[in-house]
């Protein structure tokens, strides 16, 4: 192993930096709920611009035989052929077209025969790249599952905390949560931006990612219960969140590197995806640390818990430690 | 605490060693590698259509239609084994999903429902031991009574008609010689159909959009059609033509010979007058009733039917004993083509409609491919940089850590044969940023310790096992999420949960273990130099 170079990294976060982040715990907690109130209303008044998989109809993508393709010309072609509402817009490079057509009256055939005639007009002088097409009966139950997965994940997410952790924990966890889900969502409602099936994929990450990041904290915030039996909860929080502070930001700059490496270059199809996750891994740090940690401190955490009191809760704590004992192996 | 015995240094090695080997193939033309010996792994790593490009199509049966379809037979089985019992009976009709029949006389009644009952059929779980009766035989009001389908009953014939439409849109799928088509059943009354690297679905949807019952009827001998319509006579029906020419006609229900007593189709060319045409033969029971009815009906006509369509209607000159015969058409040298397929094929049980297609085109797959591997890279070397920049010495391990999940993670996703699709290679590069954090939390942790004031060795032992404790917490709750992702998602989500559930498996072993080795045998190298180490954390 010599022959790797031995240097020190650049520890250029300040470790003996005590942010007061509880200090403006109230702020926040309230700059947080205007946010999800607002989203609420953003998405109750503009609703979602779901994409096929939700509202069914077609989508299909195609690119000019030869040179960028005429918008306007397609526009008035399909529009000639009585399928409702259709949508045309470029798609990354010039001679690329999104085209959506609503839903048809009518059943799953309907659909098929709409698709059948746009792709008839535009034979010749487009070919295809993808096709989408979702019936009625097909869109209905992704919406559906669609917001069962979100639901279930956190239902997932928040029953594991709790095991693990206290209720207070979970609580946090599923606020900020929810938080984190409901910004997400009324970003993509107030900018009317596509909300499909792997809008929901990026929702379930999200939730795994800003979780993680809750988890570290309310981690350290359990170890620290139990070394400074004493100390103030409000400042022990605070001392958790400016301990775990430095691996939050690194971990977070690389995955938004990443992700900004996603979003640029990942490709047209996927951008709205990295978008989400972007967006969510942001929105993610930030609850993690304004929200989950700052409201047990508005909970109040059960400190008998860590082994200085009564008799009951010492066998939980060392029904605790066992298990912890147990994952160490 | 960290000491590695040998025998585990060597399976850490070889782990990694067969993470490499696995990895291989996908660098490796698939010529290249069919001269390698038959011991050497050489799957590649399973892309998901919308990186390959081809066809995905969703298929619902139509459940009104099996019950129609059954209801019908019902109606035949009755009236037959009434007949055969010398029952006379009034009225046989379909009302409200049963079928009714009114008998002649009030009397009969039991011991119509004794005969009737023998239709009743007992099917069940033969593992289970359960059974369950598909029909439900009740005496109404004045000799009135009622066969109805249960709902057990009707969903095992779901069931098996969903069994039988898979087999024979398999056979169509491959009849079109396309590679490895993916033909399953999804949920109960659906078929899930991928053909990787299909793009044209025309001929495909056209396909298996037909059911293709072919059925051979008796015309009325007397009645035309305009008096069918207004009074068809019993047992006879008015069947509708797409053709002009050959029109409508009044003809028995009961087809003389069905699609199912085919043993062969195939497009020709008429001789005279070199139309497109279709030649087929029966085999030996249905050449035998077709025999019989064309003796009886020498210079009448009978209908083709397919799909209650009359296709045409020709008259019979002589009787056609040999079970073979041709069925001519305004046909174009495709559809006949496609209908000889359909018919050599088999019928579909029932209706198929589409209810969901995605096709991707190649080239569409190759530029995702190219943008995924675009920002894969980047995203890589920007991780390994700031890594390096953070930690040094021991970020250099992360990155060794990293290169090791990343070869892990597409060794077990070949291995898995799962597929790779658009979303999995971002749940790839996010997988990547999740190992990072992994690393993240072990150095920041020995960077504490060391500010404690531990020694070197004590940092990092205390180091790594504390924040395990963490690591795994914070992977368990992202698992419970690739998991309700992988349970609830179809298609690309599910790609995607698999995609991230192997990442956080491989993360543990290379960020953890591999990285704690490579530490461990950098403090060995390193303890002959000096004695007090400064970690070049």
């Amino acid at each position: 192993m010599r022959f790797i170079p031995n240097f020190k990294g650049f520890d250029f976060f300040p470790h003996d930096l005590r942010l007061p982040f509880m200090r403006y715990k109230g702020l926040c907690l309230a700059l947080s709920i205007i946010g999800m109130a607002l989203s609420l209303l953003i998405i109750g008044v503009k609703g979602f611009n779901y994409g096929v998989d939700f509202k069914g109809g077609s989508m299909l993508e195609v690119q000019s035989v030869s040179g960028p393709a005429d918008i306007s010309a397609l526009r008035e072609k399909l529009g000639k052929l009585g399928l409702g509402a259709v949508q045309i817009q470029q798609f990354g490079a010039p001679s690329d077209v999104l085209i959506r057509i609503e839903q048809q009256p009518g059943g799953d055939a309907e659909q098929q025969a709409a698709l059948k005639k746009a792709t008839d007009a535009l034979a010749g002088q487009y070919t295809q790249r993808r096709v989408e097409v979702v019936g009625p009966a097909v869109s209905s139950e992704l919406r559906m599952t669609g917001f069962i997965a979100v639901f279930a994940g956190l239902l997932a997410i928040v029953a594991y905390v709790w095991f693990r952790f206290e209720w207070q924990f979970a609580l946090g966890a599923i606020v900020a949560l929810t938080h984190d889900v409901l910004l997400v969502a009324g970003i993509f409602s107030l900018l009317h931006l596509e909300f499909d099936l792997s809008i929901v994929a990026a929702l379930l990450t999200i939730l795994g990612y800003s979780v993680n990041d809750t988890v570290v904290v309310s981690d350290r915030i359990r170890e620290n219960l139990r070394k400074f039996k004493r100390m103030d909860l409000n400042e022990l929080l605070n001392l958790s969140i400016n301990e775990t502070l430095s691996r939050t930001i690194l971990t977070g700059c690389t995955a938004i590197v990443v992700l900004v490496a996603l979003y640029i270059f990942g490709g047209e199809v996927i951008r709205n995806f990295n978008l989400a996750m972007l967006l969510g891994v942001v929105i993610g740090t930030y609850s993690s640390i304004f929200i989950a940690a700052p409201l047990l401190g508005y909970l109040g955490v059960k400190r008998e818990w860590v082994g200085t009191a009564p008799k009951q809760s010492d066998a939980s704590a060392a029904r605790r430690a066992r298990r912890e004992n147990l994952a160490l192996k | 605490m960290l000491h590695f015995s040998t025998w585990k240094q060597v399976a850490i090695i070889l782990t990694c060693l067969m993470g490499l080997l696995l990895v291989v193939p996908n660098f490796i033309s698939k010529e290249t590698m069919a001269q390698w010996p038959r011991w050497v792994p050489k799957t590649q790593l399973n892309l998901g259509l919308d990186l390959r490009g081809g066809a995905h199509l969703l298929l619902s049966m139509e459940v009104a239609d099996v019950r129609k379809d059954w209801l019908n037979t019902l109606r035949g089985d009755a009236s037959k084994r009434l007949r055969e019992a010398k029952i006379p009976f009034t009225a046989l009709g379909i009302t409200n999903n049963a079928v009714q029949v009114r008998l002649a006389k009030t009397e009969d009644a039991d011991a119509a429902l004794k005969t009737l009952r023998g239709l009743i059929q007992q099917t069940g779980n033969l593992m289970l031991g359960t059974s369950i009766t598909d029909l439900e035989v009740t005496k109404g009001e004045g000799g009135l009574i009622r066969l109805a389908p249960t709902e057990a009953g009707l969903q095992h014939r779901i069931s098996s008609a969903v069994s039988a439409a898979i087999e024979t849109v398999r056979r169509r799928v491959d009849a079109m010689g396309t590679t490895e088509p993916n033909i399953v059943r999804q949920g109960s009354s659906r078929i899930l159909v991928q053909v990787p690297g299909l793009q044209d679905t025309a001929q495909l949807k056209e396909l298996i959009g037909k059911t293709a019952r072919l059925t051979f009827h008796e015309v009325h001998a007397s009645a035309s059609v305009e008096e069918g319509r207004q009074r068809p006579p019993a047992g006879y029906k008015v069947y509708e033509s797409d053709d002009k020419e050959e029109g409508a006609q009044l003809l028995n229900e009961t087809p003389v010979v069905r699609g199912d007593e085919l043993v062969d189709a195939q497009p020709g060319f008429d001789q005279r007058t070199n139309e497109p045409i279709i030649t087929f033969r029966f085999n030996n029971a249905g050449a035998r009733k077709f025999g019989n009815f064309t003796k009886d009906h020498v210079n009448r006509p009978f209908a083709i039917v397919l799909d209650d369509k009359v296709i045409s209607a020709p008259v019979i000159r002589e009787p056609i004993l040999g079970g073979s015969g041709q069925i001519s058409g305004n046909f174009t040298v495709e559809t006949a083509t496609q209908l000889a397929i359909q018919l050599r094929s088999g019928a579909l049980p029932a209706k198929l409609t589409i209810v969901e297609e995605r096709t991707v085109g190649p080239s569409l797959g190759a530029d995702s491919i190219e943008a995924g591997k675009l920002a894969g890279i980047i995203g890589g070397i920007a991780t390994i940089i700031l890594t390096i920049l953070a930690y040094g010495t021991f970020g250099i391990f992360a990155c060794v850590g990293l290169i090791v999940h990343g070869l892990l993670t597409v060794a077990l996703m070949s291995l898995a044969g799962s597929a790779l699709t658009l979303p999995g290679i971002a749940g790839l590069v996010l997988g990547i940023a999740m190992a990072v954090d992994a690393n993240v939390l072990i150095y920041e942790r020995i960077r504490e310790e060391v500010r404690a004031g531990r020694t070197a060795i004590a940092a990092i032992d205390a180091g790594f096992t504390r924040a395990f404790i963490t690591i795994a917490d914070s992977q368990l709750t992202t698992l419970a999420c690739a998991l309700v992702m992988f349970w609830l998602g179809s298609g690309p989500i599910r790609g995607f949960a698999v995609t991230l559930t192997i990442g956080i498996c491989t993360s543990i072993f290379a960020s953890v273990t591999v990285v704690r080795l490579l530490i461990y045998y950098w403090l060995n190298s390193n303890k002959r130099v000096h004695r007090a180490i400064e970690l070049p954390v």
